[in-house]
């Protein structure tokens, strides 16, 4: 028998997401699929398509193609694909006529079982029970961003799709934001964070999905993409106009770019060598050549602005699990 | 306990408690027979060119069906707009489809909802303008018996009767101006195009009426089913024109609720 026959299906499986408005195709082809326990990020530029990828994961827009399954249901045939699934897409909206409490009240009758229950505790997570009396219309955004993750929590969910929960937020919001997540993660929650704020994403998320103009150019672990990604390296020379084009020409040697007196580029430890070799003979001694760290957001912008390096890729015996596109 | 219509109907009615177009039209609904009675009071006569106008200064129970011969020109239209053009509009407009959506309701389960809360708002607003006239009437003229449109006298008790079933006849063509109302709500998610362009179907449709050599197609005009309930006022009582409302309105209104129900169905959650 089959062992993928009886696993549960994912908290989230998506193939060939396409959605077209006219012309303009907002997502492109988008596979990704995130396992039970994962903190997934969803990264990209604004445009890149991510919040319309979202709206059709909870339902609300018809992809143009492609199927979306939560916990293996589709959420376009039925709301009950939604049981067990809560979060927001862009902003949480509310009825600003309501207090935060009244909110909470309607929207745990829309849901029913014994939500409504759950509205004294949500308030109390999120820190707003005592402004839970005042109208919403009054609430600064992030209270709203607070409310929205109270009125998720109301469906206690096994997954949680959040876009962009911290945009907007003050230092100490946007803190206060990713210690709830990661406590909800902690709490054994499924997490889809979309966003573009890398640092909040590299905190909290174990895996994520790179989408640029639509596609996705990179999904899998965060670790995997770092150690794919090779070593940069900062370069200073006494000629850079010609480093620059020996770097270029050099095997090995990727994503290179000129910054002010400095030139960066990725390379592994071999390449490295043969660059300074290489340097040398072109008559471009080498003042300092040292290696970076590389964080998400080098890998991010050399994938979503580059030509989407191959050398930012995981190694190549990980790909069956972790794909680059 | 699983949410299902009622749900979403007690929480419309909810939220038309906190908002103030729901105090506007139902304002309206109790000043204008009031200010009619003081009118009237000051007058001495009421308006002699339409039924029942001679009759209010010696039956207070004349002055709500007056009222609502004149409320179907504008009146009782722009009441009913400002809740069934708002109430999905506004959805729309704070964002809020896409928090409703994603909970445990089907989308067909909240538009049953929401139409059966702005039914119930035009019918409060009907029923509540009816009273009112009925009671500053009768302060002013008096509890009396009531001529009929046949010339005989209809005791007070049973003319008070025949005006709320007046009243619930008058329901007929509200009916179908609040799926006109639901479906300029759906369709133009803009809450205030939907309650103005609810309120000019209803002049237009009244135009219509008026133009020369379509005088054939008044029986089947909207704004001519407002008039059905003068049938009760007769002895014996007329039917034809009630009967004739009802499926008149079937057919502005049905049409009108079945399309915006599949606009509100299918429609994409794209902003907010």
């Amino acid at each position: 028998m089959n062992p993928d026959a009886l696993a549960p299906p994912p908290p989230i499986e998506v193939r060939g997401l396409v959605k077209r408005y006219g012309d303009l195709t907002a997502v492109a082809g988008v596979d990704l699929t995130v396992d039970v326990g994962d903190v997934y990020g969803y990264l990209g530029p604004n445009g890149a398509g991510k919040t319309t990828s979202l709206r059709m994961m909870l339902g609300l827009i018809r992809p143009t193609a492609g199927t979306v399954r939560l916990f293996g249901r589709d959420p376009m045939l039925s709301v009950d694909a939604l049981n067990g699934v809560a979060g927001f897409v862009e902003a949480p909206t509310f009825y600003p006529y309501l207090n935060g409490r009244r909110n909470l009240e309607l929207l745990a009758a829309f849901d029913g079982g014994d939500a409504p229950t759950r509205i004294d505790r949500a308030l109390e997570t999120v820190e707003l029970a005592d402004r839970a009396r005042d109208r919403v219309g009054g609430y600064s955004h992030g209270m709203r961003q607070r409310l929205g993750i109270a009125a998720a929590l109301l469906r206690n969910p096994k997954l949680l799709l959040l876009d962009e929960p911290a945009t907007g937020l003050d230092p100490a919001g946007m803190r206060d934001m990713r210690v709830l997540i990661r406590r909800l993660a902690d709490q054994g929650m499924t997490v889809l964070l979309s966003s573009h704020l890398l640092t909040e994403v590299e905190e909290v998320c174990n895996r994520v999905a790179i989408v640029r103009s639509g596609s996705i150019v990179y999904e899998g672990e965060i670790a995997a993409l770092k150690r794919g990604a090779g070593t940069s390296y900062r370069l200073e020379t006494t000629d850079d106009e010609r480093a620059l084009a020996v770097c270029r020409a050099q095997p090995g040697i990727s994503d290179v770019r000129r910054q002010h007196d400095k030139i960066s580029f990725v390379a592994d430890e071999p390449a490295a060598a043969e660059l300074s070799q290489a340097l040398v003979e072109a008559g471009a001694l080498i003042r300092a050549m040292a290696p970076q760290t590389v964080t998400l957001e080098d890998l991010f912008f050399s994938l979503t602005e580059g030509s989407g390096d191959p050398r930012a890729t995981p190694p190549a015996q990980e790909q069956t699990a972790e794909s680059v596109r | 306990m699983n949410p299902g219509v009622m749900t979403v109907y007690r929480w419309e009615l909810t939220k038309l408690r906190y908002q103030k177009r729901t105090y506007l039209g139902l304002g309206a609904a109790v000043l204008v027979p009031i200010l009619f009675v003081v009118a009237t009071h000051f007058r001495h006569r009421g308006p002699d060119d339409v039924p029942f106008g001679s009759y209010i200064t010696r039956s207070g129970l004349a002055i709500p069906l007056v009222i609502l011969l004149f409320g179907a020109v504008w009146m009782f239209p722009l009441i009913t707009a400002l809740v069934a053009g708002d109430i999905f509009a506004s959805e729309d407009h704070n964002g809020t489809l896409k928090t409703i959506f994603t909970r445990s309701l089907e989308r067909g389960q909240i538009f049953m909802g929401k139409t059966l809360a702005a039914s119930t708002y035009a019918i409060v607003a009907i029923l509540l303008c009816g009273t009112v006239a009925v009671i500053a009437g009768s302060i002013q003229s008096g509890f009396n018996p009531l001529q009929s449109l046949s010339g005989t006298i209809v005791s007070a008790p049973k003319a008070l009767e025949l005006v709320y079933v007046s009243l619930l006849v008058y329901l007929i063509p509200i009916a179908a101006i609040v799926c006109i109302g639901l479906l300029l709500s759906s369709i133009t998610r803009n809450s205030a195009a939907a309650v103005v362009g609810t309120l000019m179907v209803s002049l237009v449709i009244q135009l219509i009426g008026i133009l020369p050599g379509l005088t054939g197609l008044q029986p089947y005009l909207l704004s001519t089913q407002f008039s059905a309930w003068q049938g009760l006022l007769r002895t014996p009582i007329d039917w034809a024109p009630i009967v004739r409302a009802a499926w008149v309105c079937a057919l502005y209104g049905l049409p009108a609720l079945a399309a915006a129900y599949l606009v509100f169905l299918r429609r994409d959650v794209a902003g907010g």
